[in-house]
């Protein structure tokens, strides 16, 4: 690891992390992350944190659709069809 | 089966007025239209208009949709256009710059203060006060779910209809700029912003809830 390349402040990494796991980093800044999350604690619980929240988010119920409004959605298909 | 084998095939159905193909095809969209009309619209129930007049937008437009965009892409068009036509007439201000220029205005992931200052002789911006790894269990409580909802609710609109479509809803985020008409990094600043104050919230409550 070169030693001269200027290294990512904590602060900073927090501000890369979706793009970090949108794989929307180029080369050189995907390497910086990974060296700092391989010797921060920190920073790699913050990580760890991202990605539980979105493995939690998937876990919420999508949004229904109640039974009347389905009812009058189905009631105007009918009228389309036959219209 | 194909993408577009089986886009073919419902629209075949749907054309052809069966009744269950549409019921599918409401009940996969209906909450995502709902959301995507809450940037434009000021509350819940003129989203639910909104949807719904897309649903017979869909129906007026079916025979003549070629399939040159997706299904998908096509519906979120109409329901876009409805959305927007309501919000100038309900006299709102549309919220493209929070759409087209999210970075516009900075926002931090995490508040300044958890950190040490960036001039800190020693360890500049390095953590203050360090992230604490949550407890499994908790993560998975109805409770933590409840709260999480909540501060799904408390966002921006922009940003709560892109984290719903992407991480609730489960979308790519190719799936999300186009209904959203977004480019590539506006959808990630937003997701980012959304994501971060999620798990804000989250680490907030875990913490509550664990002492």
């Amino acid at each position: 690891m070169n030693e001269q390349v200027e290294q990512l402040s904590c602060q900073e990494l927090v501000e890369l992390v979706t793009d970090y796991l949108e794989g929307a980093l180029p080369e050189e800044a995907r390497l910086r992350f990974e060296d700092h999350i391989g010797r921060c604690g920190a920073c790699k619980i913050y990580l760890e944190q991202m990605r539980q929240t979105i493995v939690v988010l998937g876990h919420l119920p999508e949004a229904a659709l109640s039974a009347d409004a389905e009812r009058e959605l189905l009631h105007a298909f009918r009228g389309w069809r036959s219209g | 089966m194909g993408q577009a084998l089986a886009e073919e095939k419902l629209l075949d159905a749907l054309r052809a007025g069966n009744e269950e193909a549409f019921r599918e095809l409401v009940r996969e969209y209906q909450p995502s239209l709902v959301r995507v009309a809450r940037i434009y619209v000021s509350n819940q129930a003129a989203a639910e208009d909104v949807a719904a007049e897309t649903w017979l937008g869909v129906l007026k437009g079916l025979d003549r949709f070629e399939g040159r965009s997706s299904l998908r892409t096509w519906i979120f068009r109409i329901l876009t256009n409805i959305a927007k036509t309501r919000a100038v007439r309900d006299g709102r201000t549309l919220p493209f710059s929070a759409l087209q220029d999210p970075g516009r205005v900075p926002e931090a992931a995490v508040d300044a203060d958890r950190f040490l200052d960036p001039e800190h002789p020693r360890w500049p911006g390095h953590w203050a006060v360090k992230p604490e790894a949550w407890p499994e269990d908790a993560l998975l409580a109805a409770e933590t779910r409840d709260r999480l909802t909540e501060a799904i609710e408390a966002l921006p609109a922009t940003q709560r209809a892109v984290i719903s479509l992407r991480d609730i809803e489960g979308w790519s985020s190719e799936e999300v700029r186009n209904a959203l008409d977004l480019s590539e990094t506006n959808q990630r600043v937003l997701l980012h912003r959304a994501r971060s104050k999620v798990r804000a919230a989250l680490e907030e409550y875990l913490k509550e809830a664990g002492t």
